[in-house]
């Protein structure tokens, strides 16, 4: 018998183990995954906890209420994947065996790795919502904060989902608008890029968002470190700015285990080829989603699409052909500007994201690079397909390559 | 695509100025680009540069973060080397293309 093994349970490994159950033949292949976690958590809601807009019954649900009959889940820490040898090492000593092994362990913050971030006002007046905890403490510190300076900083990239901090400043003008109190809040959106978004489009529609909506903008911003005492924030090059509410997207990296194995980059990202998904350094490792070191976004759409290819390309290995699935890069997310409005961005390696409509040309119903009332609804009908359709790999009715019908280029 | 004349050859460039063709670069280049950009080039920044063409080199992504693991410099010192926006600055300098930090 062959041991098809997953690390890590979220999108991306749950996805695999359903796709691939269907597909291998349960006489001649197991399919193992493994986790540290018994709860999967719907990350894309994690934005929506602080507005109190989802509680968090809202994004968890038991990572076997996913799981395909015919899948073994083992709910351990990974210790040590020792690739030479086709093995892993559980906390508790166990060792398993593979012949294909798939990386899907994600990416996670490292607040410990500037200075002061952690510090004395950590989930008191200086959060994250990238985790569910820190998303319920700024719930709670919201409830109550009578106003002041509301920065939100991302520390540098990569990142998770890179659109989510500016939803956020999006969803917290519209939050203490609907309080009545915007006037006593002023929020700064400061980031490492050069502008709202990297590419030049979508860049101009979200800075011209950010200043419709009397959010200011700080650009080229590398967090240095912290200091708690003062309530300011300092980059490398000296600049400081003044928080009384610190709203902190801090810096990514991959699971400790790839580190701890020699797998990873300099930040923990298993280096793996962009288009066929396969290891550079291992021919039976493949690698989806956060974990990998793809030059696209850290996000959901991405693994779902990668999900596809990923599975043909395990077929084609298997059967020793050569690869035929080739993953363009292609990402697409939906974008709250608040007030029950939404934007759609479709992108992949090559092309930006243009306006347009989606998925059918020239009829949408969802339009590409505007606001409307129904990419808002989009992107909340989305959890139900996240949870339904997309976790247990079923098919969806949209293309896995970017298409270019639909979109316009000027 | 645009050319740009420096130190008596004629190199490659895009729009913003970054090299398309980092392998028309030289050292002699690099410091009539750093004297447009108002910085006077010494060993450590050549060191800084040099690194910088490495990783490029190897398909790395770079990034404000790996400066401090590469092991040359740390950041602080990288901001005075190359005041303001140091990537930017030092990658146009090194002769490879502007970081695409991550979309
Ligand atoms: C606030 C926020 C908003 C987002 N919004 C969107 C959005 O609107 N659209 C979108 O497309 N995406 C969005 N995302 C991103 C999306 O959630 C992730 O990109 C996606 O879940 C990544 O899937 P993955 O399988 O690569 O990793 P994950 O789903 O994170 O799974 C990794 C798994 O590995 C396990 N693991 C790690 N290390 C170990 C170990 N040593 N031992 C055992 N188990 C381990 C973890 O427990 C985890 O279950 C958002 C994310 C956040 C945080």
């Amino acid at each position: 018998m062959k041991r098809l093994l997953i690390l890590g349970a979220g999108t991306g490994g749950t996805i695999m183990a359903n796709k691939m159950r269907k597909e291998l033949s349960r006489e001649e292949w197991k399919i193992t995954l493994v986790d540290k976690e018994k709860t999967h958590y719907y990350q894309p809601g994690f934005l929506f906890i602080p507005f109190g807009y989802y509680k968090k019954e809202d994004v968890i649900k038991p990572k076997q209420n996913f799981m395909p009959a015919g899948v073994e889940i083992i709910y351990h820490n990974i210790e040590k994947i020792e690739a030479g040898e086709n093995k892993i090492l559980l906390e508790n000593g166990e060792v398993i065996t593979y012949d294909i092994l798939i990386i899907a362990t994600g990416t996670r913050i490292n607040p410990e790795e500037t200075p002061g971030l952690q510090g004395e006002l950590w989930h008191k007046k200086i959060f994250d919502f990238y985790t569910v905890e820190g998303a319920l403490a700024l719930s709670n510190f919201f409830k109550s904060w009578e106003g002041g300076e509301l920065v939100i900083n991302v520390a540098d990239n990569p990142i998770k989902c890179p659109v989510a901090p500016l939803e956020f400043a999006f969803f917290a003008d519209a939050f203490f608008t609907e309080r009545g109190m915007r006037d006593k809040v002023s929020i700064t959106f400061v980031t490492p890029l050069s502008g709202a978004f990297t590419k030049p489009r979508a860049s101009k529609l979200l800075g011209g968002l950010l200043e419709e909506k009397n959010i200011n903008l700080v650009t080229d911003y590398f967090l240095g470190e912290v200091d708690n005492d003062k309530q300011v924030i300092t980059d490398f090059g000296g600049r400081e700015i003044k928080f009384d509410c610190l709203v902190s997207i801090p810096l990514h990296s991959g699971a400790e285990v790839i580190e701890k194995s020699g797998l990873g980059d300099d930040f923990g990202f298993v280096p793996a080829d962009k288009h066929t998904l396969q290891s550079k350094a291992h021919e039976n490792i493949f690698v989806i989603g956060d974990a990998g070191n793809f030059p696209t976004s850290k996000a959901g759409s991405v693994v779902h699409f990668m999900a596809d290819i990923l599975h043909e390309n395990l077929m084609c290995y298997i059967e020793g052909r050569q690869f035929t699935g080739k993953y363009d890069g292609h990402s697409n997310c939906f974008i709250e500007t608040g007030h029950g409005k939404g934007a759609l961005i479709d992108f992949n390696y090559d092309t930006e994201p243009l306006p347009g409509f989606y998925p059918l040309p020239g009829i949408g119903p969802l339009g590409l690079l505007k606001q409307s009332r129904l990419n808002h609804y989009g992107k909340l009908f989305f959890r139900w397909i996240y949870w339904h359709i997309l976790l247990r790999g079923k098919e969806m009715p949209i293309d896995t390559e970017m298409t270019m019908a639909g979109k316009k280029l000027d | 695509m645009a050319t740009k004349t420096y130190a008596g050859e004629t190199v490659n460039v895009n729009e913003e100025g970054y090299f398309t063709e980092p392998s028309q670069w030289n050292k002699e280049i690099a410091k009539e680009i750093a004297k447009e950009e108002g910085i006077d080039l010494n060993d450590q920044h050549f060191q800084v540069l040099e690194m910088l063409r490495e990783k490029n080199e190897a398909g790395e992504n770079l990034s404000i973060r790996g400066i401090n693991k590469s092991g040359v410099v740390d950041v602080k010192t990288f901001y005075q080397l190359f005041p303001g926006a140091p990537l930017k600055k030092a990658t146009k300098i090194a002769g490879i293309p502007k970081p695409a930090s991550c979309v």
